[in-house]
């Protein structure tokens, strides 16, 4: 039986670009599904197609157990969108916003007034609920974007890029209301540039690029995949690399790269923080006095230069890595 | 979190006239308050009429021929039902900002992901506008009465004829608001709505019996005048003002310029909002 939201063979081109490429997807009931990709990978046009936004050029779709190209309308009625190309009216108050898809969700204008009110204590904009949407902030925004998506309670959600461009405390918030959702029973396809987000969120991750779904499994199978973990560290003093080198060799699963200018040590690793604790002990006992241990987790660029041999261009130019540089 | 998937209550959407009735009002309701809010674009929209009314009264006003006459009076009852009718065009850039602004905020992306009808974002904002168009043409009445303009000047006229000249106003204005949709709709940002919602109204709105007698036109463009949709309506609110300069030339539209108005909005109303509804249901920000 297909899964909540299903695709197979998605076509879509826009003039010479094949934004998809003959995408499958299959998201079991209840579950969540992180699509990965930089920008352009063709994300948010899955989205689209899956949304009834937009009309693939072939292959077949079916949300909450209808055909999305057939019969539209009945798929509107049982899913949420928010994020990247889902709005608010900034001149409405959050109470008017969520009245109006209320009722534009068919339901009662009673009945509407009711549910706005409930959602606007869930999502704390209790106090700014007869406030204009102008007035909040970006996570205020987007918190009443995602309770637009929740009006009718729907039982598939889509959410594109629901964090981009919010600083990490909001960030963190959204991720807990989206935890919340989905243990409740929610099927969610999430779209995001960071393999940490879909990390916290996601059942299944799959990987896209230039509108194919080039990996799919759950993050720890992709980082398998990618090469897994590795051991970094930073000694304080530059006679102490030799010995740092020769402890990592010990516990390595490949070579062991120095890069002396910043007395930096990496060896990839498989064992997790007990092996991470096993090298602090032994590189102690040894006399090694170390500015910075840590096991370092392969990033999205890693996944993506393991998958395709090419680096993500786009996101790598996304703020995360701006917040790396500061770091 | 309460996520548990309850009986919705969803209203009776059984009949897909009364469904897009609701929601055409429920999205009217929502510019309006919009505009509520802005006020600013409202008292913009009212300054370039009354702007116009005072600049053409007084600047053309001794040097326009209307007919036979010259006097300034003439042409002041003869300009106000150009005014009236050029007013009520210019709520098309307003529509097509409106809608490009939707698009571009992804608005209509949310709209369209809404088990809602089809047409009604668009009906919705254009029934807001209408309103918008009957406060203007209120405040603009109004200060054409100040300036001394006085419908039935030359002749008598009833509160019905005036009414029924209003309404035809109103309805090129509606009309024109879909023009406006469409423009909307297909450019990339509000800023090229709002230019490309304007330009083209200049040679509609000045290639016509609005500011100038027909009868001082060279033939071919007298010609082109009296065809013009926007000169029916504009005829046909002189002739129930009975406001004098009205065309006497043998054009269909000038001869029966209230049907030939009521038919041109219609005719507009109907091709672009086809066009429009169609264009809307392939949206993409």
């Amino acid at each position: 039986m297909p899964g909540a939201i299903y695709a197979e063979g998605l076509v879509k081109t826009f003039g010479d670009v094949r934004a998809l490429d003959g995408v499958d997807l299959d998201v079991p009931e209840g579950t969540v599904l992180g699509l990965l990709g930089p920008n352009g990978a063709g994300k948010t046009t899955a989205v689209r197609c899956l949304t009834t936004l937009l009309r693939p050029d072939s292959g077949k779709a079916v949300v909450a157990g209808v055909d999305v190209l057939r019969h539209p309308d009945a798929v509107r009625r049982s899913i949420g969108l928010s994020g990247q190309f889902a709005a608010v009216d900034e001149y409405l108050t959050g109470r008017e916003n969520l009245r109006m898809v209320g009722q534009l969700y068919q339901m009662r204008a009673k009945a509407a007034k009711a549910r706005a009110a409930e959602l606007l204590d869930q999502f704390n904009l209790a106090d700014a609920a007869d406030r204009p949407a102008k007035t909040y902030s970006g996570g205020m925004r987007r918190r009443l974007d995602l309770a637009a998506a929740l009006v009718v309670s729907p039982p598939v959600m889509f959410m594109d890029e629901p964090t981009t461009g919010l600083d990490p405390r909001n960030r963190q918030q959204l991720w807990e209301v989206i935890k919340q959702l989905v243990l409740g029973g929610t099927t969610l396809l999430l779209t995001t540039q960071y393999l940490e987000e879909a990390d916290h969120l996601a059942h299944d991750i799959a990987v896209v690029d230039h509108g194919r779904v080039i990996a799919k499994g759950t993050s720890d199978q992709l980082k398998a995949r990618t090469g897994g973990e590795r051991v970094e560290v930073v000694v304080h003093e530059r006679e102490h690399i030799a010995t740092a080198a020769e402890v990592l060799r010990g516990f390595g699963k490949g070579e062991t790269t120095v890069e002396e200018h910043i007395r930096k040590l990496t060896v990839p690793v498989t064992g997790g923080a007990k092996l991470l604790a096993e090298v602090i002990r032994e590189l102690d006992a040894r006399g090694i006095e170390m500015d910075d241990v840590g096991l370092r987790r392969p990033t999205l660029d890693d996944v993506f230069l393991s998958l395709t041999g090419h680096a993500a261009e786009a996101a790598g130019q996304g703020e995360q890595n701006g917040k790396e540089a500061v770091k | 979190m309460s996520t548990v998937t309850e009986a919705v209550p969803v209203a009776a959407h059984g009949n897909p006239v009364s469904r897009s009735v609701r929601d055409s009002l429920i999205v009217a309701r929502r510019n309006l308050i919009r505009m509520s809010r802005i006020p600013e674009m409202l008292i913009f929209g009212l300054i370039q009429p009354i702007m116009f009314v005072v600049l053409f009264t007084y600047v053309f006003g001794g040097s326009m021929k209307i007919g036979a006459s010259t006097s300034a009076l003439d042409y002041k009852n003869f300009l106000m039902a150009g005014i009236f009718a050029q007013t009520v065009t210019f709520a098309t850039a307003g529509s097509g900002a409106g809608i490009a602004d939707d698009m571009h905020k992804g608005l209509i992306d949310r709209f369209r992901s809404l088990p809602m009808a089809r047409g009604a974002v668009l009906t919705g904002r254009t029934l807001a506008d209408l309103v918008q168009t009957a406060l203007t043409l209120l405040v603009l009445a109004v200060v054409a009465l100040l300036v001394g303009w006085r419908a039935g000047s030359d002749g008598a006229t009833n509160p019905g004829k005036i009414l029924a000249a209003f309404g035809l106003l109103l309805l090129l204005g509606y009309a024109f608001t879909w023009i406006g949709a469409l423009i909307g709709l297909s450019v990339r940002t509000p800023e090229a709505a709002t230019s490309g919602g304007l330009i083209w109204l200049f040679p509609v709105t000045f290639l016509s019996n609005a500011f100038v007698d027909t009868g001082n036109m060279t033939p071919w463009l007298r010609h082109i005048a009296e065809w013009n949709p926007f000169s029916a309506t504009v005829q046909a609110t002189r002739v129930l003002f009975a406001n004098p300069g009205q065309s006497d030339s043998g054009a269909w539209p000038m001869e029966h310029p209230v049907w030939a108005s009521l038919i041109y909005s219609v005719l507009i109303i109907l091709v672009f909002r086809t066009l429009a509804v169609r264009k809307y249901r392939s949206a993409t920000a």
